[in-house]
């Protein structure tokens, strides 16, 4: 007589959220507030090396510095890395999947050593190549978070 | 004075993508018994276990205590270790650390993922800053892509190339019964698989699979009556790079470049190309698969397509890569970095069973985290300082 074949369950963890709340720290809370209320971006220098660095933080990694000059930065930049996102996932702040294809990259502000990771506009997209200008565009609706920024297009020169 | 150390047996699970017949303290178990009886020891011999996932990918922040019973820790000192992507290659320089110490004789180390028991790509994005770096990330795969586009576009590097990493490490996966997938793909199949992130494809990338591996490391002053082919390890090196991915310089893995810099030069490496005799390389894309044997050292900038096309990676060539079919064909992601450890320790003890590389002597793994941060071990037949 054959065994009856085992039924295998799963258990889902469920529908409640395990919700958490950042704190930005001064640095942090300084660069979100200058964007939401003034679309400015800001940056922090190192005393030691000099290095300027966005977001702002608190310590250069590398020195193990404590920094305290913020620097006012370009909304203007170079494209030096990009790709097309296609595939589409939850995005983890709105819950749902983002609409595909959009574009994603880094941006060297000018006047930044670091770089901006954020979307990349891809209406034309002949135009967005390694090394092209780009110009932040501003949310309208600005809440104190990255996407106060909607995303970075390509600019001629 | 640090004891030298080695492996002396390995075990994993046959991986796959969706293990619904055992929770993961069963999964855990496989390994542990298959490690064991490779290298003849019980649960009894073991002083030290060490064990890891990258606990995103289940939810459940204790799993040195809520997996006692099948990782054989019961009542033994057990330590957890979790650092991402990278976790088996940190859970493989854990054992040689602790055993080197000379407070542990041997150590048991497990490395595992049920990857199929959550979204891989919301779990991972928790491997990011929360307020930095999550809003605008794009996952794993458009974290690579975007290092896909700048090696491509330094060097004209191109997807035909990378699609020859796909074909060689599918074509081994087929011998190697542990591994995940096991079909081969041809180039044109690679080029045609639907794109998920320019230029990244989806037979570009890895799958995610449920599987465990657990490798012994043990002391000089009983690894040779354990096994009459102890695997020494040489030496180790790990790198970190960042804190927010815009730190992120994308023109060549620089952590990896440095780690194994320091790795060579504290194992008296200076032709890498020449000396080693294999290396499982935790690459978890096709362009890794070109661009890091560049930072490796294995050739100039540029150039690994030729290594590539020339077949000096391929099984019969001068330094075989990946001959367990590596990442591209098996990836439960806790486990990855150690299976590294555990093949190339296979290799050399010649018990790479269908995928075996003939006159192994100095043997190289490496493990990956997304945060592109690195760790390199190598390993040899020979003791160290004998």
């Amino acid at each position: 007589m054959p065994e009856k074949e085992m039924e295998l369950l799963t258990k889902s963890s469920g529908e409640a959220e395990q919700p958490f709340r950042y704190s930005a720290g001064r640095w942090g809370s300084k660069f979100l507030t200058e964007l939401r209320d003034h679309k400015k971006l800001l940056g922090i220098r190192c005393p030691k090396c000099r290095k300027v660095y966005v977001p702002p933080r608190q310590i250069c990694g590398p020195c193990f510095q404590r920094m305290e000059e913020l620097v006012e930065l370009s909304d203007k930049g170079t494209l030096v890395a990009f790709t097309i996102i296609r595939f589409s996932f939850i995005d983890p702040e709105t819950g749902i999947q983002r609409p595909v294809p959009y574009g994603y990259g880094m941006v060297k502000l000018d006047g930044c050593d670091n770089a901006f990771q954020h979307f990349i506009n891809i209406e034309d997209e002949t135009k967005v190549n390694i090394g092209a200008r780009v110009q932040a565009v501003f949310s309208e609706n600005r809440r104190g978070n990255l996407l106060d920024i909607q995303y970075f297009e390509v600019i001629g020169g | 004075m640090a004891k030298r150390v080695a492996v002396v047996g390995a075990g994993q699970t046959y991986h796959r993508s969706k293990r619904l017949d055992v929770n993961g303290v069963e999964l855990i178990h496989e390994a542990v018994t298959r490690a064991l009886a490779d290298a003849d020891l019980t649960r009894e011999d073991i002083d030290l276990v060490i064990i890891g996932n990258m606990d995103h990918f289940e939810g459940i922040n204790y799993v040195d205590m809520w997996s006692i019973e099948g990782s054989g820790g019961f009542m033994k000192p057990t330590i957890k270790l979790t650092t991402g992507g990278t976790t088996g290659s940190t859970l493989a320089v854990a054992g040689y650390h602790m055993i080197a110490s000379g407070l542990f004789d041997k150590a048991l180390v497990i490395g595992w993922e049920k990857n199929s028991e959550s979204d891989t790509t919301a779990a991972i994005n928790t491997a990011f800053d929360p307020i930095w770096d999550r809003l605008t990330f794009a996952g794993a795969i458009g974290g690579l892509a975007v290092e896909a586009s700048v090696y491509m576009h330094d060097y004209g590097v191109t997807e035909r190339d990378a699609a020859r990493v796909v074909v060689r490490d599918r074509k081994n996966a087929r011998n190697n019964p542990y591994a995940h997938l096991r079909k081969e793909v041809t180039i044109e199949e690679v080029l045609g698989s639907p794109m998920l992130c320019d230029p990244v494809k989806l037979l570009d990338m890895c799958p995610r699979s449920d599987g465990a591996c657990a490798v012994i490391f043990a002391s000089e002053d009983v690894a040779e009556k354990i096994t009459d082919k102890p695997v020494w390890i040489w030496g180790t090196a790990s790198r970190h790079m960042y804190s927010f991915i815009n730190d992120v310089d994308f023109h060549g893995l620089r952590s990896l470049k440095n780690a194994s810099k320091e790795l060579y030069q504290k194992c008296g490496i200076k032709e890498p190309l020449k000396e080693i005799d294999v290396i499982e390389l935790y690459q978890p894309y096709s362009f890794g698969g070109l661009m890091w044997l560049e930072s490796m050292g294995l050739c100039k900038e540029g150039e690994a397509p030729q290594l590539l096309w020339d077949g000096v990676t391929d099984m019969e060539g001068e330094l075989p890569v990946n001959p367990s079919g590596g990442v591209i064909a098996t990836n439960p992601i806790g486990a990855t970095g150690l299976i590294r450890c555990a093949e190339v320790a296979m290799q050399m003890m010649g018990k790479a069973e269908g995928h075996q590389v003939s006159d192994v002597k100095i043997g190289m793994s490496t493990g990956f985290g997304g945060c592109m941060w690195s760790d390199v071990l190598l390993y040899g037949k020979k003791k160290p300082g004998s």
